[in-house]
């Protein structure tokens, strides 16, 4: 019989909260090699090299038009494959089980990044060419130019594209349950199912992923101010 | 690559349903959600105090938590909770209540409702309102601004962003497969445990996605030429004209 009531809540309060840790620092790591993907990526399609293009162009279409769901357990199942191939190619007879933890970031963050790379490539566009040309008027090497000049002056036009992406990906995260990694939607699932008292656990659960996104509202808006400082009129 | 399974009948039966499920699921809750991202807008913007608080709250709840999350809370949550009303068992809308696809346009909706309603009340703040003052000074009902000055020129502003959202709606289909609903994901699903087959099918849905994808872009271009006024969502490419210019 379901109840309503909150029976088992604190019994399961324990396994949810790490289900929340591992749910954050698996978007946290994710998000982290998504920026770095969208870097490269943007880098890929700016740079004028034919092949280079089409590999990001190709690499952003595709992700972007499948379901992120469907992508998940596609990469989930491939990237294991994969991985067993290869290393059975290179002699390694033993069948190696990546650890679900590392699939699933790494699944999230080529799904993000696929959408991190048109955000820099937009905000790369916007910055005024002669900046760029200054900068390589005064001598600065290719590296200086990224960390002085295009760096500063793109973060403000990514940053508001970035924290969508931050609180999309938050939310991805409970996606890998479906693969059957436990964070904190497979334990409130888990949960749920055991104490039959469905209502009040996803309840819970909507509540701490609610204070994971508007705390992270307030991060995005203070790094907002500093990235804009010195720009007029914010 | 094994793809003999598609000339078997039962599989092409299995795909066809998933794929019609999958477009009713879209379109029902694409309209239904159209509908109310109006209403909530509606409510931010003329309400009075409670009922755009309401609003506001729905929409940061719902932006803010996992649509998956969304779709087991009503058909887990609410949906077992129901029965324990006396008397429900009995009535008419019982048989809707117990399928699982309701709840999919329901969780849908409501999603499609918030994300769009903000989209459209961002819209509707950044029509002139000179023009809403004029179509007052006309002698127009609130209602006949509504429909003929306000909404028109809002969706006019926001239509690209309004395509955005629909293949977010899309692509958000696949989900109500982990709730039993027979969508195209379901479908392969079904032939991945009967054939054993591990990534033919689910390879064949991303196809089949990336083409409705692309379909429902150039039907929503069309529409945007179609609606006067509209600029078409092309601002990275003619930003780099005006750079090489």
């Amino acid at each position: 019989m379901e109840t309503f009531g909150s029976a088992g809540l604190l019994d399961w309060a324990g396994p949810i909260l790490e289900g929340a840790l591992v749910t954050v620092e698996m978007a946290v790591a994710a998000y982290a090699i998504g920026l770095v993907l969208g870097l490269l990526g943007a880098t890929a399609k700016l740079s004028g090299i034919r092949p280079l293009e089409a590999v990001a162009t190709a690499y952003t279409t595709l992700v972007r038009a499948v379901p992120e769901l469907l992508l998940i357990i596609i990469l989930y199942y491939a990237g294991q494959q994969a991985l067993n191939a290869l290393l059975q190619s290179l002699g390694v007879e033993a069948v190696y089980e990546i650890s679900g933890f590392a699939a699933a970031i790494a699944v999230l963050a080529v799904v993000e990044g696929a959408y991190l790379t048109e955000i820099f490539r937009g905000a790369i566009l916007a910055i005024p060419r002669g900046h760029i040309e200054a900068a390589d008027a005064f001598g600065m090497s290719r590296g200086q130019r990224f960390r002085r000049i295009i760096l500063p002056e793109m973060l403000p036009n990514a940053l508001g594209g970035m924290s969508n992406i931050w609180l999309i990906l938050v939310k991805d995260t409970a996606l890998v349950s479906v693969v059957g990694f436990q964070e904190l939607f497979f334990v409130t699932q888990q949960a749920a199912a055991s104490t039959r008292s469905y209502f009040v656990f996803y309840a819970a659960a909507g509540a701490i992923y609610l204070v994971m996104t508007m705390a992270s509202n307030g991060v995005f808006n203070r790094l907002e101010r500093h990235v804009r400082r010195g720009q007029p009129g914010v | 690559m094994d793809y003999t399974w598609l000339t078997n009948p039962v599989y092409l039966a299995y795909l066809w349903e998933g794929f019609i499920n999958t477009m009713i699921l879209l379109a029902v809750s694409g309209v239904l959600g159209f509908v109310l991202a109006i209403t909530l807008a509606l409510m931010q913007i003329t309400g009075p105090r409670p009922l755009a608080w309401l609003s506001r709250g729905i929409t940061t709840v719902v932006r803010g938590t996992p649509l998956l999350l969304q779709l087991f809370f009503f058909y887990d949550g609410v949906g077992r909770l129901l029965p324990q009303i006396p008397g429900v068992r009995e009535m008419w809308i019982w048989p809707i209540l117990r399928d699982p696809f309701f709840y999919g346009i329901l969780a849908f909706t409501i999603s499609v409702g918030a994300y769009a309603g903000e989209v459209i009340r961002g819209a509707m703040l950044s029509v002139p309102r000179g023009e809403l003052e004029a179509a007052r000074a006309f002698g127009m009902s609130r209602f006949k601004i509504l429909y003929r000055i306000w909404l028109p020129h809002a969706i006019q502003i926001c239509l690209p962003t309004l395509t955005g959202e629909i293949i977010l709606l899309l692509k958000s289909v696949p989900l109500v497969s982990t709730i039993a609903v027979m969508d195209l994901l379901q479908a392969a699903n079904i032939v991945r445990d009967e054939t054993f087959l591990v990534y033919e099918p689910l390879l064949l849905i991303a196809g089949i996605y990336i083409a409705l994808t692309m379909v429902l872009t150039l039907v929503m271009r069309r529409v945007e030429r179609g609606f006067p006024g509209v600029r078409p969502a092309t601002q990275a490419p003619a930003k780099e004209e005006r750079e090489a210019a």
